[in-house]
């Protein structure tokens, strides 16, 4: 399953909910304000940090550049994508699921 | 039954200007919120009203700097920040615990200032880093608080 996450993990639970119910194998995209879950060194990177090896991370790379984060900024490992990438995750996936 | 006919309110006295606090705590681009707090602050300056900004929660992430949205094909406003200055805009109260969580430091926010009129217009910083305590006594001492 591909989960999207477009709220910011310090403003909503999506982020933290999402990652509590997606199961291994599972690719999550952070888009739009979600991109703000790809920080490291705050109190809500360790959510991600800890599932890193049991799911698959990708970033909206053109969300990341809106908001003026650098790539030394985020937590290692998760791969950048465009809107092209977005849409191959989507079609590689049965089901999507957003959360909101 | 009819009201008893009441003489038009005086109007107002030449009015003192009040203090306006904006207090953001929203990202931007995700949601309009960011973006028309800017459009009301500035309003609110070509009123002559005092009026400073505070960045708490994910409002400070408006001041990140290099911000890039020609992917989005959205509009940059971070340079706005930077203009507020010469419409006497001149505070920017940025809570220090909303970036230590969020791993932010100064260093990662745009370089905001402006010109002291009363200081032979020296340059200054507008940012002002201040404590979680201190943001709820510069609240305390608002006329006017506005959420965005």
């Amino acid at each position: 399953m591909l989960h999207t996450v477009n709220k910011s993990p310090f403003q909503t639970n999506s982020l933290a909910s999402c990652l509590k119910h997606a199961q291994k194998g599972d690719a999550i995209l952070l888009l739009e304000d979600g991109v703000y879950g790809a920080l490291k060194g705050t109190i809500a990177s360790g959510d991600i940090w800890s599932k890193r090896v049991e799911l698959r991370f990708y970033v909206m790379s053109a969300d990341v550049a809106a908001r003026g984060l650098q790539k030394s900024q985020l937590i290692e490992g998760l791969n950048m994508i465009d809107a092209g990438g977005f849409v191959d995750l989507v079609v590689a996936h049965k089901t999507s699921q957003a959360w909101l | 039954m009819a009201e008893p006919a009441k003489s038009p309110p005086a109007p107002p006295a030449k009015s003192t200007p009040k203090k306006f606090l904006y207090v953001n705590r929203r990202a931007p681009y995700g949601t309009i919120y960011a973006l028309e707090s800017l459009e009301v602050v500035l309003i609110g300056a070509a009123f002559d009203q005092h009026v400073a900004l505070a960045f708490i929660d994910d409002g400070v992430f408006q001041l990140t700097k290099g911000q890039d949205t020609k992917s989005l094909g959205v509009k940059n406003f971070s340079p706005t920040f930077r203009a507020l200055g010469d419409y006497g805009v001149t505070k920017f109260y940025v809570e220090k615990e909303s970036m230590q969580e969020r791993g932010l430091t100064l260093d990662d926010l745009q370089a905001v200032t402006y010109e002291d009129e009363n200081d032979g217009f020296k340059e200054k910083p507008s940012i002002q880093v201040v404590s979680r305590s201190e943001m709820g006594a510069i609240m305390q001492q608002q006329d006017v608080l506005l959420n965005f």
